[in-house]
């Protein structure tokens, strides 16, 4: 008897091996996302996933076996909002990377924030550019040494959760990828919202970020993971001086507001009262 | 009547308005556009008729940026949508980065480039043929567009449905190369009866096209589009890919066949995608204008006529793929040519590769005028 993985009918059968390193976080987050939508028993031809540039874009292409949409750099959510526009009824999830998103992409993230576009984001936070060899990414903590940073990161960092929610995300949530089972719960959850949906992921990456960063291989970054987070809820009773430096994870947005295809949708039905249209 | 894609009839048109018209008679359900003069009445007339389209939802939508613009484009047309931006200069500097994406994914789509005044801001308001090597050479890598140059709102109209056509039919980017000139201009636009529109129809694979073997990308005779939502699971990259779409981003020779066949696929099509429309007879200078330029140039031929000089006006409407051939054999019957372009010669440099006769070049005298036919006259004389 051949045994396959319970997960593997959602993989495209010609991408058969991983292209992430040994102890990237990036095969923990795609099992859980695939997971989400096996519980929630969809089809992947209900969907279209579209993704950027770097490591973390390459975990749905090739890999999920569904219609993928792979752009260029920083440009996936603007790919995605012509796709939903263009098909309301089809779920849209764009995975990729915090420099993809929040650098080079961070006019589209915060203005489809903003529109309220029905889709799912998933941004991999691994403070770092990996698939460009470890150079600093507008999430590197300040003073940590990167390839392009190498006297230590003099920038501040984007709370990227934070600016999704400024901007107007509907959904917001955070993880590391330590949290599999409630990565999973959240991102059900998510498609479930109707609304942008921002799911940040702290993952590890051991090549390009370990490296430089002096912040050690992957046990020691999920080690950190582990015991350096603290749920929201927990925060909220913390001193500040208690919350320093840890992550603070779990649920933060979850708000019901009319969504951009809605607005199309009734524009539409009021043109055609008002010409009589429904007569004919 | 009102919400009706086609306005069939007799109109007094702005050349803007008559290419938002020219897109709906075309097909077009789809925009999305960052305002821009002199373009930005192809965006307002388009965000006022497609939400109203009886039937249809049509989608207008004023993107972040222009770069975002060309993206909801692909995006759309990936959803099956005929789908268009509007842009000029600024702009297309912008796209180029989606322009080889849409190049290099198959991707049918319509970019209307309203050129204005350059380099960099320039004067909004005045037109430049500046653009007329950006579109064909303006992304990175190997690659061939489609441009089409109209003269008139007229054209405006009969060339965005052009260009649309050919997007599907060569699932590739067309950009119909206006300028503030005809764009702003008003004259009489006649839009025909909706059976009187040749449409082109897309090629989308049948029922049980297989995403792993069935090839879908890179077919010199253009593969049948996987479009979304069909339960094609269709694999889409910008990085290099086989025929079946996969990437490959480890292999030369999988490169080498990725620009060969998309190039091919344009090349190989030339004659059919080609449109010149040459009157120089018996004529034996032949002026070369395209685009609004293209109307200086008849008035020129026609004054020239008149005093007995032998002058007829040659006129690429489809500015890329070039028209070499067309321009070689033109070349050997003329004794010289005179190329008339409104910027400092970017045409040229094609022309003269081609021809076997003297070529010689104008621009206007005030660059983003029209040209003065008495300035044209004199230089004709010259080249007596
Ligand atoms: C326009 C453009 N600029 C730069 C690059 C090079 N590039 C590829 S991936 C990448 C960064 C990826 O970082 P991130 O989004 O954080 O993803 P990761 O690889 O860390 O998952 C860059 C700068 C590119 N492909 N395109
Ligand atoms: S470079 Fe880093 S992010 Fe990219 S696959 Fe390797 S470990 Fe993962």
């Amino acid at each position: 008897m051949t045994i396959t993985h319970p997960l593997d009918k959602y993989i495209r059968p010609s991408a058969a091996k991983t292209t992430n390193c040994p102890g990237c976080g990036n095969g923990i987050l795609a099992q859980a996302i695939l997971r989400a939508i096996d519980e929630e028993g969809l089809d992947m031809d209900d969907f279209v996933f579209v993704s950027g540039i770097g490591c973390a874009a390459w975990i749905p292409s090739p890999f999920f076996h569904g219609d993928t949409l792979h752009t260029t750099h920083g440009r996936p959510i603007a790919f995605a909002t012509g796709v939903k526009l263009a098909a309301p009824d089809r779920r849209v999830m764009v995975v990729s990377g915090d420099g993809d998103l929040l650098a080079i992409g961070g006019n589209h993230f915060i203005h489809a924030a903003r529109r309220n576009i029905d889709m799912t984001v998933i941004c991999v936070n691994n403070y770092i550019y990996g698939m460009t060899g470890g150079q600093v990414a507008p999430t590197t903590p300040l003073g940590l040494k990167t390839m392009t940073s190498p006297y230590g990161n003099v920038e501040n960092s984007f709370d990227i959760s934070g600016l999704a929610a400024a901007a107007g995300a509907t959904f917001v949530a955070r993880w590391t990828v330590f949290h599999t089972l409630q990565i999973t719960r959240t991102v059900r959850k998510a498609l479930n919202h109707k609304g942008f949906s921002l799911i940040e992921i702290i993952s590890q990456c051991p090549v390009q970020f370990g490296r430089k960063s002096g912040m050690g291989n992957t046990r020691q970054m999920f080690d950190n993971f582990k015991n350096n987070s603290v749920t929201a809820k927990k925060a909220a009773d913390m001193t500040d001086e208690e919350r320093a430096g840890k992550l603070v994870v779990g649920e933060f947005v979850e708000i019901n507001k009319p969504v951009l295809n809605e607005g199309f949708s009734r524009i539409r039905e009021q043109l055609r009262e008002r010409s009589g249209d429904g007569e004919d | 009547m009102k919400n009706e894609r086609v306005r069939t009839g007799r109109h007094f048109m702005q050349g803007n308005i008559a290419c938002a018209e020219g897109a709906l008679a075309a097909g077009c359900s789809f925009m999305a556009g960052y305002p821009i003069t002199p373009a930005s009445e192809i965006a307002e007339q388009l965000a006022s008729r497609l939400p109203a389209l009886r039937g249809d939802d049509g989608v207008f939508i004023q993107m972040e940026d222009e770069i975002s613009s060309l993206a909801a484009v692909i995006g759309a047309s990936w959803m099956g949508k005929k789908a268009m931006t509007a842009t000029s200069g600024p702009g297309i500097s912008l796209m180029q980065e989606h322009i080889g994406l849409a190049v290099g994914t198959e991707t049918p789509c319509v970019i209307i480039d309203v050129q204005r005044g350059g380099p960099t801001t320039g004067i909004p308001s005045v037109e430049l043929q500046g653009d007329t090597v950006q579109v064909r050479r303006g992304s990175h890598g190997e690659y061939q567009v489609i441009a089409v140059a109209p003269s008139s709102p007229q054209e405006l109209f009969d060339h965005t449905i052009l260009a649309f056509n050919l997007a599907e039919r060569y699932r590739t980017p067309v950009f119909v190369m206006s300028d503030a000139f005809i764009g702003h201009m008003r004259e009489e636009v006649v839009i025909p009866a909706p059976e009187d529109i040749v449409i082109e129809k897309r090629k989308i694979p049948a029922p049980g096209f297989d995403s792993e073997t069935d090839q879908a990308f890179l077919s010199e005779d253009v593969a049948p589009m996987p479009v979304f939502g069909r339960g094609f699971k269709s694999h889409v990259t910008s990085s290099c890919h086989t025929e079946t779409g996969k990437r490959n981003v480890t292999d030369a020779i999988a490169l080498d066949n990725f620009i060969r066949k998309l190039d091919a696929k344009i090349a190989k099509h030339r004659d059919s995608i080609i449109r010149v429309d040459d009157r120089t007879g018996d004529a034996d200078i032949a002026i070369l204008a395209y685009g609004s330029v293209y109307r200086a140039a008849c008035a020129a031929a026609e004054a020239a006529r008149a005093e007995g000089m032998r002058v007829g006006v040659f006129r690429p409407i489809t500015l890329w793929p070039f028209p070499d051939r067309e321009i070689a054999e033109m070349s050997a019957r003329v004794k010289a040519i005179l190329v008339m372009e409104n910027n400092l010669g970017q045409y040229l440099h094609y022309v003269k590769a081609e021809s076997s006769c003297p070529v010689h070049f104008i621009e206007p005298e005030i660059l983003g005028t029209m040209h003065d036919i008495g300035s044209v006259l004199k230089k004709l004389k010259e080249i007596r």
